[in-house]
Order: structure tokens, then C-alpha cells, then sequence
């Protein structure tokens, strides 16, 4: 079989469309195993009462924000030095979610961070550079929705999320320098002494559960922009666009 | 070729002297302002100077970044640069050290003046002036690529600094870290090492990436 040819819109519309349950349903029922575990069968944590249980949100959301900027960029790098769209508009349609999962670990921060540390926010490292992370995101979607010419759009993406990819390193360690320069060591997260089975379970189940919720959920949005790009094909007249 | 560049571009913006006064004038009101809203006391305005100074300048680079490409964008020369047998790696390279002449270094040089209004001592004030003149072409380096991305598209001022203001972060750190090291009292050389470790990495990277975003855009 050859898999190439999936690198054609018009071949991988039919085959994302088959694809997207495959993912969403095990997404949605892993999202409830995971919460079910997390909060009704993890024990409470001795030091932060039940607060902490927004970590089970919080961290994966953070890992997939990361996670889904550098992914971003090598699609887009990719559709660049390939000229492959699909490869671009996987770029686009990665950027939204990732912001979303960015925007979620900030807001569950601040949730979390309230109770326990009795502050909204701190200018930590981690959360800087987060937020930082979130700007550049904002960027990419604001430099691609003000260009009106598709391919145009890809291409000047890709260099700024190329250019943001060698940045975000050399933000992550001057945030860090400049934080620890700044003042003594802050509020670190609490040291976790070794995490409980069931702590762990339920993080482990709800970092899949994102996963496969972003694969989902960017193959939906990756069909729209096949659609929306590619109507004046014939093989998308049937569609009724 | 480089050195064609750079004279062509400072003899337009010499006979287009106002643009060029506009970026200072904002640069020194901007900071004139702060201490109006915070309030004059002195051992405050000191702490804060070296933030309120580095964020002045990079708004006030915000400014002119629009003007780097986009004259020569709208009578076609861009496109007559482009097709030169010369690199464009050092068309860029020129363009934005003119970019720099003209609009970053007299700010650089005025900035000790301004900074004297917020009782920064002689020393702090002479490591002002370095930080910002190891910095600034920071600003117009990143910025650059911004410039050629956003080439003419609509609202382009506002896009630019939505793109380029977040990578200039690191040297903002660097830069009003270490005139902040210098108002405690400390060594600021940690500070401008990694500022000029950073201008060096843009000098190597920006005008790659601002000629792939010129093409890009003239296409």
C-alpha cells in the first residue's frame, strides 16, 4: 500500500473522516476514567487537601501545549521545504488547539494556585514562559487569519513558528535566569514525594485522554480547512460546499 | 554591495528627517510618562528605570519596524533588490543595519539624558548606554523578519508587534537585568554577556529567516 498518497487532500478528507471516532470515542471514555479515578479513587494529598486534584487537568494540558508548538512547527516546516499543503494546514489546525490547551493550564494554574500557594499568580518561571508560549501561539493565528492568500499564509507561518521554535529555549532559560536573579528561590511545586499509584493512574489516563482528543478534534478541524480551501475541486463538489 | 545598501538607506531617511525625530520624541515622552503616573519619588523611579526604559525602546521600535521594508515594497525597488545576483541575506543585512543607524541608535544615545530624570547615577547611566547599544540591534534583527512577514497586509502595525514583542523577551531580560544588577550595586556582566550572546545568535539567524519572509511575501 502505498501511503503517500494520503499526502493529497482529496485521499486523506475520506480517510480523516473514517479515522476521527477512532479517536474521539476512546478520548471521550478515557476523559471518564480518568476523572472518575481522579477524583473519587486517588487518596487526598496530607499537605494540599483536595486542590491538588486540578493537577489532573493541569499538567497534561500543560504537556500538550509544549508538546503541540514544537509538532506545529515541524508540520509547518515540513509543508514548507516540501511544499506539501496538508502538512501546512495540519499546522493550522494544530495552533488552535494547542493555544486552547495552553489558555487551560494557565486558567487550572491560577485555580490551583489560589488555594494552595494563596495567590492567582506568581511570575514563576513556568508560568512565564507559558504564558509567553500562549503569545506566540496568538501570533501564528493572528499572522495566518490577516493573510488572505492561502499558500502565502502557510509559508510566512512556518517561518515565524520556525523562528519561535529556536526562541523558545533561549525564553524558557532567560525567564528562569531572570527569576531566579531577581529574588530567592519562590514558591517551587511542592517536592511530590513519591506519587501514589492511583495519582499517577489517573494522570497517565488523562495525558492519553488529551492526546487522543487532540487527534480527534484537529482531524475535524483539518477536514473543515480541506473543505474550505479545496471547494472549487471537483471531488469536493459531492459534498455540497 | 552591503555598504551601497546601507548609504542608500540612510540618505532616504536623511531627506525624510521627521519620521526619524517622531521615534525619539515617542521614545522620550513614553518615558517621561511613567513618572508621572507612579509618582516622583526618587529610590522608586530608580527601581523602576531600567524596565521602564528597555520597554520605551522596544515600543518605539515598534514604530519605525513598519517603515523598513514597506517604501521599498510599494515602488518596487524590493522586487528590483531581489532579483540582484547578490545575496539577499546581505541586502537584508544592510537594510537592517541602516534600520538600526536610524532609528535604534539615537536612542541608544539619548538615553542616558533621559535616564538622568529618574536619578540613575554616572555608572548605572554608562551601563544603560551599553546594554541598550548591545541590545538594540537585537530589536532590529528580530524585528525584521516581522517586518518582511506582515509586508503589506492590512493592520500590519498592530500584527507586527503581536509577532515580534514576544520574541524579544529574552532581551528585554538581559538588557533591563543588567542595569537593574547595576542599581543594586552588583556586577551587571553576567547580564550583558548573555545580552550579546543573544546578538549574536540573531545576527546569525534573523537574516536568513527575514530573506526566506521576504520572498515569501513578494511572490
Amino acid at each position: 500500500m502505498n501511503l503517500y498518497k494520503y499526502a493529497s487532500p482529496a485521499t486523506f478528507y475520506p480517510l480523516a473522516g473514517k479515522l476521527i471516532p477512532w479517536f474521539a470515542i476512546p478520548a471521550a471514555l478515557l476523559f471518564a476514567t480518568g476523572l472518575f479515578v481522579g477524583f473519587f479513587i486517588a487518596p487526598t494529598d496530607f499537605q494540599q487537601g483536595d486542590a491538588y486534584r486540578i493537577i489532573f487537568i493541569h499538567v497534561p494540558a500543560a504537556w500538550m501545549g509544549m508538546f503541540l508548538y514544537v509538532l506545529m512547527a515541524i508540520y509547518a516546516g515540513i509543508g514548507w521545504a516540501f511544499n506539501a499543503r496538508l502538512s501546512s494546514m495540519m499546522a493550522s489546525s494544530l495552533a488552535i488547539t494547542g493555544a486552547m490547551f495552553t489558555a487551560i493550564s494557565l486558567i487550572t494554574g491560577a485555580f490551583w494556585g489560589k488555594p494552595t500557594w494563596g495567590t492567582w499568580w506568581v511570575w514563576d518561571a513556568r508560568m512565564t514562559s507559558t504564558l509567553i508560549l500562549l503569545f506566540l501561539y496568538i501570533g501564528f493565528i493572528s499572522l495566518q487569519a490577516a493573510i488572505d492568500d492561502a499558500r502565502r499564509a502557510d509559508r510566512a507561518g512556518a517561518v515565524l513558528a520556525l523562528v519561535g521554535v529556536i526562541n523558545v529555549p533561549i525564553i524558557y532559560f532567560s525567564v528562569q535566569w531572570w527569576n531566579t536573579l531577581h529574588q530567592g528561590a519562590t514558591i517551587r511545586l511542592l517536592q511530590k514525594p513519591t506519587i501514589r499509584g492511583s495519582m499517577l493512574a489517573a494522570l497517565l489516563i488523562m495525558l492519553a485522554a488529551c492526546w487522543l482528543y487532540s487527534v480527534a478534534v484537529v482531524l475535524i478541524r483539518l477536514r473543515c480547512i480541506i473543505l474550505e480551501r479545496e471547494q472549487n475541486a471537483s471531488r469536493f463538489a459531492e459534498v455540497g460546499v | 554591495m552591503l555598504r551601497w545598501i546601507v548609504w542608500r538607506d540612510l540618505m532616504l531617511a536623511w531627506r525624510r528627517r521627521a519620521d526619524m525625530l517622531s521615534t525619539v520624541f515617542f521614545f522620550v515622552i513614553v518615558v517621561s510618562l511613567f513618572p508621572l503616573g507612579i509618582g516622583p519619588e526618587t529610590q522608586l523611579l530608580r527601581t523602576i528605570a531600567p524596565g521602564v526604559v528597555w520597554v520605551a525602546a522596544l515600543l518605539a521600535s515598534m514604530l519605525s519596524l513598519g517603515r523598513l521594508f514597506a517604501n521599498d515594497y510599494q515602488d518596487g525597488t524590493l522586487e528590483q533588490l531581489l532579483l540582484t545576483p547578490q545575496p539577499l541575506f546581505l541586502v537584508v543585512l544592510g537594510k537592517t543595519l541602516a534600520h538600526w543607524i536610524v532609528a535604534e541608535l539615537p536612542l541608544v544615545l539619548i538615553a542616558p539624558l533621559v535616564g538622568v530624570q529618574f536619578d540613575l547615577s554616572g555608572e548605572t547611566l554608562w551601563i544603560l548606554f551599553v546594554s541598550l547599544l548591545v541590545g538594540t540591534p537585537v530589536l532590529s534583527l528580530i524585528g525584521s523578519v516581522g517586518a518582511a512577514l506582515t509586508l503589506g497586509l492590512r493592520g500590519g502595525g498592530v500584527l507586527i508587534s503581536l509577532l515580534v514583542l514576544p520574541l524579544y523577551i529574552p532581551a528585554l531580560i538581559f538588557g533591563a537585568g543588567a542595569v537593574e544588577a547595576s542599581v543594586m550595586g552588583t556586577s551587571p556582566s553576567a547580564h550583558l554577556s548573555l545580552l550579546g550572546a543573544f546578538a549574536i545568535v540573531s545576527l546569525l539567524f534573523s537574516p536568513w529567516a527575514t530573506a526566506a519572509a521576504l520572498r515569501i511575501s513578494l511572490e
